[in-house]
């Protein structure tokens, strides 16, 4: 498809701003609508929208399979490691309290690592779906 | 009155896009349809008041569940094949569901009521200690990632195993500039 200029032209404009929005419903999540899981998806429509137009091999030197496997995984280390560090700082799992002397902005920033990990995690891995179903009909 | 309007329209164009998607054979319409089915289901989420869940049958059915549907369509080709059995067992299974379903629906406490289980266990110490305990204004998201922050992990490793799933499966190969060049 990248033959269409106005497609080219089109994605081109609304790439950056679906990752600004992305990152929007992230931060935001505490205070509107949204939250790790739906920023997650929203920015993994940017890249998808890219290797749809100029194809998955270029999306691919963008975000290898090794970037991929490890963003994967860092997502759900970040959530799970939160964990680990309220434990280590004499809480409970997962208890955000202990993040800060003053628990209501240790639970600020739990939440905000712990949305961050859902949202690298989501994108990560829709990216991977969509480039593991879409890659095939090349290689056939 | 006019909830009631929109509500009954909602629901019915919801009725007609799920009867369009079965009747159609060109599965890149049935999956505009669905696309159109999950912007309805949304829009039916915002009249409700929940806001978050809109967000995501918005961004995951209409979105990447979409894309990823064509993907398999791209694949798998775009024509449905016509069934060589007559679908009469199938409707009466389905007839006999949703009438199960409805029937049991007649035991549910009415719509909005206050006296129902699910407002009178836990979520009321959410909403009024969520402002002290966590101090953010958004309820959906101090109960997602803090009071229920088990289960958000849970769902998050649900994902992970997903994608690690897709890759076992289908697995990724490299790029052909790398290939060509490694053979």
């Amino acid at each position: 498809m990248k033959d269409n200029q106005v497609l080219r032209v089109v994605a081109k404009i609304m790439i950056p701003v679906i990752l600004l929005f992305a990152f929007y419903v992230q931060f935001h999540g505490d205070y509107g609508p949204g939250g790790g899981f739906q920023a997650g998806v929203i920015f993994a429509a940017g890249p998808i929208l890219y290797g749809l137009i100029f194809g998955v091999e270029r999306l691919q030197s963008v975000f290898t399979i090794v970037s991929l496997k490890i963003l994967i995984a860092a997502g759900l280390l970040l959530f799970a490691g939160v964990g680990f560090a309220t434990v280590f700082l004499g809480g409970d799992y997962l208890d955000y309290d202990q993040l800060n002397r003053d628990p209501i902005l240790g639970q600020h920033l739990g939440i905000l690592l712990v949305e961050l990990g859902v949202g690298i995690t989501v994108a990560a891995v829709m990216i991977t779906i969509f480039i593991a179903f879409a890659g095939r009909q090349n290689h056939r | 009155m006019i909830a009631e309007i929109i509500n009954v329209v909602l629901l019915g164009l919801l009725v007609i896009t799920a009867v369009a998607a079965i009747r159609l054979h060109d599965l890149f319409a049935v999956v505009m349809v669905f696309g159109i089915y999950s912007f309805l289901a949304a829009t039916v989420f915002v009249v409700l008041d929940a806001v978050d869940v809109a967000f995501t049958e918005a961004a995951v059915g209409a979105g990447i569940s979409t894309i990823l549907m064509l993907a398999t369509i791209s694949l798998v080709g775009r024509w449905e094949r016509r069934p060589a059995h007559r679908p009469f067992l199938p409707i009466l299974v389905v007839v006999v569901t949703g009438g199960a379903l409805v029937y049991g629906t007649l035991d549910m406490p009415n719509f909005g009521e206050q006296s129902t289980p699910v407002h009178e266990h836990i979520a009321p110490y959410y909403l009024e200690q969520s402002k002290s305990d966590i101090g953010i204004p958004n309820v959906v998201t101090s109960v997602l990632a803090s009071y229920r922050g088990y289960d958000t992990l849970g769902e998050l490793t649900v994902i992970f195993t997903a994608g690690i799933g897709v890759l076992g499966i289908l697995g990724i190969r490299r790029r052909r500039e790398e290939k060509n060049s490694e053979g």
